[in-house]
């Protein structure tokens, strides 16, 4: 499946010639790592074995010590930064915040990045074979959960002799599974970027999940998630799907001045055809996504956001949750995001503190929406990297790329 | 660092836990933490400031003193600490109240409004002062609450506060003995360490 990030793309520039630019990671080769002991999911399934799908950038140093995990998002994947190739016009999802010089330094850090379980662009999700019947996993595919998702990613960290994360970083639902890192293997991150995020989901962000959800399976096309075998893909519930979640993703204010009340031509048609320049845009969004993404993935992926709730089993108590977790966190908001605004992250910060741990908060002034966390930002890169720095001189990380390039 | 600063230094007793409300760039916290086992959180609105703090590995929150301190609950810190930040708020006096809810013990340091030169500047020359510590024009100044030494002594008084320390400084000296001697007069910064009655 081709990749094609959703609003991601904007968040990244483009490139015309040939020519990388100087501060891209530059070429990337994704990697398969397969896992043979079966995983037990939350939902008492048992996935007999699966792959990961994962890219890096830099260098992992001698000890091993040095290594970042960035957690996607919703309709994210592991092409994170750079490019597949010197063709490729648009680099990698979070490219403005990974590479040499950047927030996340790939001259300090090794940088891994993988596509979650159940995702569908190479990690085993509903495309993938089901061993056990023969057919395409399609919607037997197992729910999977931010926990999930996290002991997947424990087994990466083991297969690539990676005993502790330098730090684990995500924006959204990426976030989430930082917190969850946190929590269930304090010992193995020694830092924690969480950045426009939520420590649960309130019940409109479950109402707009549900929304797209029934987009997708009222789809005539969708055939109860068996659309693979009908040699269809519901494509007109995905795009709505895509619509819906693109509103929420912007701000009131970007969109009135990205396309305000703009018409595509001059004159009314009294009709229903696209007429406003931000029908138009969504409709692409929509159309784009739904020939590149997974209608099961996308339910999937929604579900997992809409169960993660780690306080749950503390009566609702998050800083209780939040005991076991060790290491400094930085949380970062933006303040134009309606989907997880700055009160959400500060609902962890609160809890945070109340727990007594080592806790950072910035609420970014952006006009951009949820989006925020994707793109370029002055103070969001200050912030960003002088957390990173701070990280890289506590791990003696810094010194040694000193080392490096004095011998 | 600056002379309130070190005189605070000095009142923060070893291995506390403090909120240092309007902490800048976190250069009281850093010291304290290294030299004195300190440890908390803090609070901060400017985002130089606050991108400083996380440099120097201090935790900073972004938040606006205004809003009260509701995420901090009862008696959970030893001290507060707020520098050079009460004249900048709406209620100065509710924010007392929060600081010594928080904690037992709190330091406050404000411009001394009464401050000679202060005074020169208003009764003589008839213009509102400008110095360094107060560098804004009348326009443009974030000092909403401006007060003197005195005041803030009756402040404290009339809340039933005890007054354990009290002191001043000058320029970035710590103030020599006139300034002891008459603090309202010569004393450019006042710098005050109070504490709520025990029940």
């Amino acid at each position: 499946m081709q990749f094609m990030p959703d609003s991601y793309t904007e968040a990244a520039g483009t490139h015309s010639a040939s020519t990388l630019p100087a501060d891209s990671v530059g070429v990337i080769t994704p990697e398969i790592a397969h896992f043979d002991t079966p995983l037990s999911l939350a939902c008492g399934k048992v996935l007999p074995e699966y792959d990961l799908v994962y890219e890096t950038y830099g260098t992992l140093n001698a000890e091993r010590s040095n290594a970042v995990l960035i957690c996607h998002a919703l309709s994210g994947h592991h092409h994170a930064a750079g490019y597949h190739s010197r063709d490729d016009r648009k680099p990698g999802w979070w490219d403005a915040h990974i590479g040499p010089g950047k927030s996340i330094d790939t001259n300090h850090f090794f940088v891994v990045s993988l596509n979650n379980l159940g995702g569908c662009h190479g990690s085993t999700g509903p495309l993938s074979h089901n061993p056990e019947t023969g057919r395409q996993w399609g919607p037997d595919f197992p729910m999977i959960t931010v926990s999930d998702w996290v002991e997947s990613q424990v087994r990466l960290a083991d297969y690539l002799s990676i005993e502790r994360w330098a730090a684990a970083v995500g924006g959204s639902l990426g976030g989430m599974q930082v917190l969850q890192w946190s929590l269930a293997y304090p010992e193995r991150i020694a830092n924690a970027v969480v950045i426009a995020a939520t420590p649960r989901l309130s019940a409109q962000n479950i109402a707009f999940n549900e929304v797209a959800r029934q987009a997708i399976r009222s789809d005539p096309d969708f055939h109860a998630g068996w659309y693979g075998e009908h040699d269809t893909v519901p494509k007109r519930g995905l795009k709505l799907a895509r619509m819906v979640g693109h509103i929420t993703y912007l701000s009131e204010d970007a969109m009135g001045s990205k396309f305000g009340r703009d018409l595509r031509s001059n004159d009314l048609n009294f009709g229903f055809d696209v007429e406003f320049q931000v029908e138009s845009y969504l409709r692409h969004q929509g159309d784009t996504f739904s020939t590149t993404f997974d209608a099961n993935t996308y339910l999937l992926m929604t579900k997992a956001l809409d169960y993660f709730d780690p306080a749950a089993i503390y009566g609702g108590d998050l800083s209780r949750a939040l005991a076991p977790a060790q290491c400094p966190f930085l949380v970062m908001s933006f303040t134009s995001d309606w989907r997880f605004p700055p009160s959400r992250s500060r609902e962890l910060v609160d809890a945070l503190i109340h727990a007594g741990k080592p806790v950072s908060f910035a609420s970014i002034d952006s006009p951009f929406g949820h989006d925020a966390f994707l793109l370029p930002d002055e103070r969001y890169h200050a912030m960003f990297s002088a957390f990173m720095q701070r990280a890289a001189r506590e791990l003696n990380l810094d010194t040694q790329a000193n080392k490096e390039v004095t011998s | 660092m600056r002379a309130d600063l070190d005189i605070i230094y000095d009142w923060v007793p070893q291995g506390a836990r403090i909120l240092d409300l309007a902490c800048g760039d976190g250069v009281l916290l850093e010291a304290l933490a290294k030299h004195k086992n300190v440890s908390g959180y803090g609070l901060e609105i400017d985002p130089d400031g606050i991108t400083g703090c996380v440099k120097r590995g201090v935790n900073v929150i972004e938040h606006n003193l205004d809003d009260g301190l509701s995420s901090f609950s009862d008696n959970s810190y030893d001290q507060v600490i707020m520098t050079q930040a009460l004249q900048a708020l709406r209620r100065p006096d509710k924010m007392l109240d929060e600081m010594l809810r928080v904690a037992e013990e709190g330091i406050i340091t404000f411009p001394n409004f009464a401050y000679w030169r202060h005074r020169v500047h208003l009764g003589l020359r008839g213009y509102m002062p400008v110095s360094k510590s107060l560098p804004h024009a009348w326009f443009d100044t974030p000092n909403i609450h401006l007060s003197t030494f005195n005041d803030f002594e009756h402040l404290c008084r009339d809340k039933g506060l005890i007054i354990v320390d009290r002191a001043v400084g000058v320029g970035d000296h710590r103030g020599h003995w006139t300034s002891r001697l008459w603090p309202n007069l010569f004393g450019e910064i006042a710098i005050f360490r109070v504490r709520r009655r025990t029940t």
